[in-house]
Order: structure tokens, then C-alpha cells, then sequence
């Protein structure tokens, strides 16, 4: 009895939020709720439900409840879990590297363009490699943009160039220097095995090979990339989702600028 | 046609299949002049030339590519073999691997009388259509006494790149409702102009299309059908640059179900436009004997371009492909024709206007075995929000009595499906399916009302657009992105090197035989 109501009423939980020790809130501050569900190889047995929670409180789970389980085939039983997080994180301690950009809209960015660069910027985009997918690219290229956000070719001061899907590396190089690229737009979206991961570092190192890599901004953008990844990778910027074309005009518009300025 | 429960003008859609026509002829005659390594290389397979030589290249590969390094590709493989068969009384394995070996050039030798070569190829021939033959009786076969599912076809993927690993989540799939299993490729095979050997067990985002894999995942499948006590068809993917390759190799192993369309290549692969249009057909003529189902890829035009301004183009394409398709000799019931839910959730009244295309659609194709596809575009990695999405899409399938259901993945735009995501899914469809069941018996629709104005509007767009690809011609309109705002080039694109103009002694028997026009 004395357990269950410490469950109901834990009076050790704190009710105020303290940034140094941040938890999931489910209906009260720092009560942890989480929900999850995941796939066992074990078949619908009492024996795996325990094993379920065990696993929940090796995840660092209070409280682990089963709340669904069903054997989706012999041998493999899926599970819908909630239970009570005990780790926290200090908020204050985090620092994320982003995109410095403050975000103009397109009138703004042309405008922007015309007074500190005073000539078009040309921009090349490729779903490169293998990936067959172009939502990403056209999305942010394509004269109609995405969810209202107007795409490149929009623009009046970008020369948009979207070549579309499964460009090998070497072609998309090619096309840069043909028609004198500054900017290199790369959409990644097939990620399994990482896949992307060497796509990209190839195209760095294929852009350092021919000397190139310093003369343009290089960018990649997809639903599994972030800035910090993007940076490691060797690229100046990674844009993911809920990104558009605004905020990849604004970032290249004042990279721009500063390349100038420091030259 | 029955009575429209749209109030769609049966003159119009008349006019429309009128101009489809018009525009497939032209199509039809120019392939006809032309074949192309992917052919050839089909015919090699069909002679029973398969495996590879010391370097892993395909033996009709090594075939072919001699063919065309010795510039009389344009003369057909057949000519060749036939001659080099009567010669030296090799078979064309026999003489493929002479050939891979280095041993003799099968181009150089006499040329033998027509009846005597045709005599050579007789028996090849024939054992070639009589396994698809036999095939095609046991899928009829199992079916009669197995049964199968009801339409909508509960439709999913597997992809996890590995052919072992693919039929433990197919099983997975079957026992819990699935009726065809689509074993997705991996990313890039449309572009290899080869078909690789044997089982695989690496791939990125889908495994490899192969023989070998076909053959492992129907004989599981077959094995999962007998416990279910449901006939569970198995699809696969000959697209790309080597269509009609993969169609046969579909029809060896008895693969039921398969993507097949040029259009969607020479748009969203950037194959070249003659190049996949002539594989096409003689990849459906194949589709057509071997009474596998194609499915075509419309629904893609509406992830490039906004869904409810470009209805009419998926309509103008269905039609289109169901011209090129009877060219082939594809009855309707093996169409199954591409269309999907792919509105912006956030429009007003969306669902009424997704409702009406897919009434319209199943309207004008009475007896096509419809494929409809999931929300793909504003999934957005909230699952919750995907899960109604995807439960608003079956719910228009079932009202409309679409033929095959894609089911959409609440985790679509995350990763490929888990097992559980799958299980998912299937829950969702089957629920609605069942639930809903006579629900498109008992509704009717309002006379002026949104949705009858909806459907009439596409169609008559529709017209308007198929007037202007008649005018200009199929070719031209690709090259004017009619489809999908993706623009091609005549000679652009990928593989036109392997396309050639036949010769005088070109034959293709196996065309007249598929087709019913000679007698086996």
C-alpha cells in the first residue's frame, strides 16, 4: 500500500522548474512521464513482459508500465510502455553550434544581395549520390518552394540550378565549375547505413582534390542532418528540417558578404 | 460503365480514352523500329543464358555488350545465337560461357536459312513459355484453393537490404494481413544496366532485385500462403534501365504484382525517354503472359507538384498507360493504374476533393486493379498526426473500392518500417476496411455539390491537357514537363547508347507467342 501511494503522490518530486535538472513532463513538473514502444525478438510470454520492464529500468525508467503488448509474429512481441525518467540534464550547461544568420525574407535577402554583393549569386543543388529522393532539394530550389516558403528560383538575385536526383559527385563538381558555381546545395535523404555520411565526406574531399573548396559555400541539408554534423563533415552549413529556402538565401546571402569583407 | 455516381459525361471520358489512343499510336510505331541491350538481353535470359563470368559480369551482358562492340546489336542476339547454335549444336548457356571465355566470336559465323535457325531456337523457346505458363497455373491454382484477400490488396514493403532478413519481416507482414509483399530495391538499382547474381544481403534503403532473391522470397511466400490459407503475391520493381530484364525474371520465378513505367522513369530517374518507352513494351508484353498485375507510378507526379492543382495529370497519365498497356496486350484487370492521397492536410475540404479523384478514377477504369498511394509528402515525423493521415486514406480506398492499397507508414519520412510500424498499419487498414466495408454502397453524392464538381473539373482538364500532349506528341510534352514540372530531353538522360534501329533480319518471336498471335 505504502508504495502504490508513493507513486500516486511522490513528495520527494519537486514542483518547480529547475534548469539544472531538466526532466520529461507528462502532467507535473519533474514527474518524468515518458512513453515509448519497441519490438523484442521473444514471444508473447509473461517472461517477456518482465523482460520489457527490466529493459525499461536499465533505460533508466521508474515505474516501468506495460500498457500494450501483442506478438506481431512467432517469436517477436511489440510493446506500448510508459514509465518515469530518473535521469535529468542541466539545460544551462548546453550549447548547440547553429547557422549565425539572421533570417530575411525574399524581398529582404534580393535587397541584401543587390547593395553588398551587387551581382546574381548561382547556386547548384543535387540529390547526389545514389538518393533518388528530391523533395529536400526542391523544396528549397524550386520556383515554388515549400508549405508558402518560395524556393531559389524565385529570387531575383540567386541563379538557381537544381539538377535533380542521383547526381554522381564527380558530374555535380563538374556542373560547378562549368557554369562557375558559388554555392553547392547537397540533399541527403537516404541515411541508412550512413550512406550519407560518405557521400558528403566524398564530395569534400573530391572539392579539396580539385582545389575548390575554399572558393565556394558548400551546404547540405536533409531530414537526418544538423549544423553541428554538417560543420564536422568539412561543410559551412547544414540546414534540417523545418528549414526553407529563406533561411538557406539569408545564410548564403551573409556568408557572402563576410567572404568579401574579409578578402 | 454503371451509373455515375459523379455525374461524369460517359462522351467525355470517351474523348479522353480517344486521345490517349492517339497519342500511344505514334509511341507504339516508333518503338517498334527499335530494340535496345535491355531487350536483347531479356532474350538471352529467356534462351536460359544466366550467371555470371570470372569477373561477376552477367553472361547476357557478355552476350549482348559482344553484339554491340561488333556494331550488329541491330540484328538481334537471336540471329547471332541462332546461327552460332546451328554451327557448332551448342546451347546458348553453352555458347555464352564459350563466349565469357574468350573462346570463339559467335558474330563471325555462317548465316543459316530463317527455318533452320528457328528450328535451333524451337525447344528454347518453348521451354522458356511453358515455365511461365506454369507459373501463371500455379498462382490460378493457389488461388483457387488457397483463396485470397479481398480488394483492396493490403500492399506493404520490406527493405531492410538483406534478401534473409526480408522474408522474416514479409512472413512477419502475411500473418498479419498483408496480400502483397513489395520487396523495395536498393537506392540506385534503376540505373545499373545489369541485373546482379545470386542472393544478396547488402543494399541501401532495399535489396537487390535478382533471380535468386525472387526465387527465395516466393518460395517463402508460397510456404506463409499454405498457413495463412491466403494467396499472398509477391511484387517487385522492373523499372529502370533494365525493364524488360526484370520482367522476365519475374515471370521465371512467378512474381505477381510489378512497377512498370516508363514515365515515371524517364521523369524521376532521368532515363532516357525512347530508351525505357521500347523496354516498356516488350516488358509488358512479358507482364501480360506471365498475368502479373503492373503498377504505374502517377502518384509520384503529385510528390513534385501540388496534388490538387496536377490532378489532371495523373489522370491524362492513367490514361495513357492504359493505351500503351492494351498496346501490349495487357487486359485492364492487370492494370493497376497509379494514383494517390497527397493533399496539403491543412486544405479546406481536402478529403471531399481526395474522395472525388478516387470515385472519378475508379469510375473510368471499371475493371483496373487501381493502385493507391499514401501521403508521402506531409508526413512530417509526427506519427500520431501520420496515423490519421493514413486512416483517412483508407477510408477513401474502401469507400471507392480502389484495387490495391499502399499502406502509408506513420513513420514514413523517418525511417524504413519497423516490424511494429508495419503491424501498424496493417491494424489501421483493416480496421477501416472493415468497419466501413459498404460504406460507398450506401452514400451518395450531392447533385452540384463539391465532390461531383470536383471529379467533373479533373476530367475536364484532363481533356484539355491530353488535347495538347496529341498536339505536340508524347515526346515533345516530356520535353515540355507536362508531368510533374520535370522537363526531359529526346535525346537526354540515361541509356540512349543502348538503343539501336532494327535491322532487316531482326526477329523477336517471342512477342507473336506472348501475345497470342502465334500459336506455341
Amino acid at each position: 500500500m505504502k508504495n502504490e501511494l508513493i507513486d500516486i503522490q511522490p513528495e520527494s518530486v519537486s514542483k518547480t522548474l529547475d534548469l539544472t535538472q531538466v526532466k520529461p513532463y507528462g502532467d507535473t513538473l519533474n514527474d518524468g512521464k515518458v512513453q515509448l514502444s519497441f519490438t523484442l525478438p521473444l514471444p508473447c510470454k509473461d517472461e517477456s513482459i518482465e523482460a520489457a520492464k527490466q529493459l525499461m529500468r536499465k533505460m533508466g525508467f521508474d515505474n516501468p508500465q506495460i500498457v500494450y503488448y501483442k506478438e506481431l509474429t512467432e517469436g517477436f512481441t511489440f510493446f506500448v510502455c510508459y514509465g518515469d525518467s530518473t535521469h535529468t540534464v542541466d539545460y544551462t550547461k548546453i550549447s548547440v553550434p547553429k547557422v549565425e544568420s539572421a533570417v530575411m525574407t525574399m524581398e529582404e535577402t534580393d535587397t541584401y544581395i543587390k547593395r553588398n554583393i551587387g551581382r546574381r549569386i548561382t547556386v547548384i543543388g543535387a540529390s547526389t549520390g545514389t538518393d533518388a529522393h528530391t523533395v529536400g532539394i526542391d523544396a528549397i530550389m524550386n520556383m515554388k518552394g515549400y508549405a508558402g516558403h518560395f524556393g531559389l528560383e524565385r529570387y531575383d538575385m540567386f541563379e538557381a540550378l537544381n539538377l535533380g536526383s542521383q547526381i554522381p559527385n564527380e558530374d555535380f563538381i563538374a556542373k560547378a565549375i562549368e557554369v562557375k558555381a558559388d554555392v553547392l546545395l547537397v540533399s541527403q535523404t537516404v541515411t541508412q547505413k550512413d550512406i550519407h555520411i560518405k557521400n558528403l565526406t566524398e564530395l569534400v574531399e573530391m572539392l579539396e582534390a580539385e582545389n575548390l573548396r575554399h572558393k565556394v559555400i558548400l551546404i547540405c541539408g536533409g531530414p537526418r542532418i544538423s549544423h553541428e554534423l554538417a560543420k564536422e563533415l568539412g561543410y559551412d552549413a547544414g540546414f534540417s528540417m523545418n528549414s526553407y529556402a529563406d533561411d538557406v538565401a539569408s545564410f548564403i546571402a551573409e556568408e557572402m558578404n563576410r567572404r568579401i569583407h574579409q578578402s | 460503365m454503371q451509373k455515375s455516381k459523379l455525374g461524369l459525361d460517359v462522351e467525355k471520358i470517351g474523348r479522353a480514352r480517344q486521345l490517349a489512343q492517339q497519342i500511344a499510336l505514334p509511341v507504339q510505331q516508333f518503338v517498334e523500329g527499335y530494340t535496345t541491350v535491355a531487350v536483347e538481353r531479356t532474350l538471352c535470359r529467356l534462351l536460359g543464358i544466366d550467371s555470371i563470368d570470372t569477373h561477376g559480369i552477367p553472361l547476357p551482358n557478355v552476350v549482348v555488350d559482344t553484339l554491340k562492340e561488333r556494331g550488329v546489336l541491330n540484328q538481334g542476339v537471336l540471329f547471332h545465337l541462332s546461327n552460332a547454335m546451328v554451327e557448332t549444336g551448342l546451347s546458348p548457356q553453352e555458347i555464352a560461357e564459350q563466349t565469357a571465355q574468350g573462346n570463339f566470336d559467335f558474330t563471325r559465323i555462317n548465316v543459316y536459312p530463317a527455318a533452320t535457325r528457328e528450328h535451333a531456337l524451337q525447344p528454347y523457346i518453348r521451354q522458356a513459355l511453358e515455365r511461365i505458363i506454369t507459373n501463371r497455373q500455379n498462382r490460378q491454382r493457389y488461388i483457387e484453393t488457397l483463396g485470397e484477400g479481398n480488394k483492396p490488396y493490403i500492399y506493404v514493403i520490406v527493405a531492410t537490404g538483406n534478401i534473409y532478413e526480408d522474408v522474416t519481416q514479409a512472413e512477419a507482414a502475411a500473418r498479419q494481413g498483408a496480400d502483397i509483399i513489395a520487396v523495395i530495391r536498393t537506392t540506385g538499382q534503376s540505373l545499373l544496366d545489369y541485373v546482379p547474381y545470386g542472393a544478396t544481403t547488402e543494399g541501401f534503403g532495399g535489396t537487390y532485385a535478382t533471380q535468386e532473391n525472387f526465387r527465395i522470397m516466393r518460395t517463402a511466400l508460397n510456404k506463409v500462403s499454405k498457413e495463412v490459407g491466403r494467396y499472398i503475391r509477391l511484387c517487385n520493381y522492373c523499372s529502370g534501365l533494365c525493364m524488360p530484364e526484370i520482367a522476365v525474371m519475374g515471370a521465371l520465378e512467378g512474381l505477381d504484382v510489378m512497377l512498370n513505367d516508363a514515365l515515371y522513369g524517364i521523369l524521376f530517374r532521368d532515363i532516357n525517354m525512347q530508351r525505357t518507352l521500347i523496354d516498356q513494351y516488350f516488358s509488358r508484353v512479358i507482364n501480360a503472359f506471365a498475368g502479373v498485375i503492373i503498377n504505374t507510378g502517377e502518384d509520384n507526379y503529385l510528390t513534385t507538384a501540388d496534388a490538387f492543382e496536377e490532378a489532371r495529370t495523373v489522370l491524362a497519365s492513367d490514361l495513357i498507360n492504359e493505351q500503351l498497356a492494351l498496346l501490349a496486350g495487357l487486359p485492364e484487370e492487370q492494370m493497376g493504374l497509379g494514383h494517390a492521397f497527397e493533399m496539403n492536410p491543412e486544405l479546406k475540404n481536402g478529403f471531399l476533393y481526395e474522395l472525388a479523384q478516387a470515385q472519378m478514377t475508379r469510375e473510368i477504369f471499371p475493371k483496373a486493379t487501381l493502385k493507391y498511394m499514401p501521403p508521402t509528402k506531409f508526413m512530417t515525423g509526427n506519427i500520431f498526426k501520420g496515423q490519421i493521415q493514413n486512416a483517412l486514406f483508407n477510408q477513401i480506398s474502401i469507400w471507392t473500392g480502389q484495387g490495391i492499397q499502399l499502406l502509408g507508414m506513420m513513420t514514413e519520412a523517418v525511417h524504413t518500417p519497423f516490424m511494429s510500424d508495419r503491424y501498424i498499419a496493417i491494424e489501421n487498414a483493416r480496421y477501416i476496411f472493415n468497419n466501413m466495408k459498404n460504406i460507398g454502397d450506401e452514400v451518395e453524392f450531392k447533385k452540384d455539390g463539391i465532390i461531383r464538381k470536383r471529379a467533373q473539373q479533373v476530367l475536364d482538364e484532363a481533356i484539355e491537357l491530353l488535347e495538347r500532349i496529341e498536339r505536340e506528341g508524347l515526346f515533345m510534352a516530356l520535353e515540355k514537363g507536362i508531368f510533374g514540372d520535370v522537363k526531359r530531353s529526346k535525346t537526354g538522360g540515361k541509356g540512349l547508347e543502348g538503343v539501336v534501329m532494327k535491322a532487316t533480319e531482326y526477329n523477336n518471336p517471342f512477342i507473336a507467342y506472348m501475345k497470342g498471335e502465334t500459336n506455341i
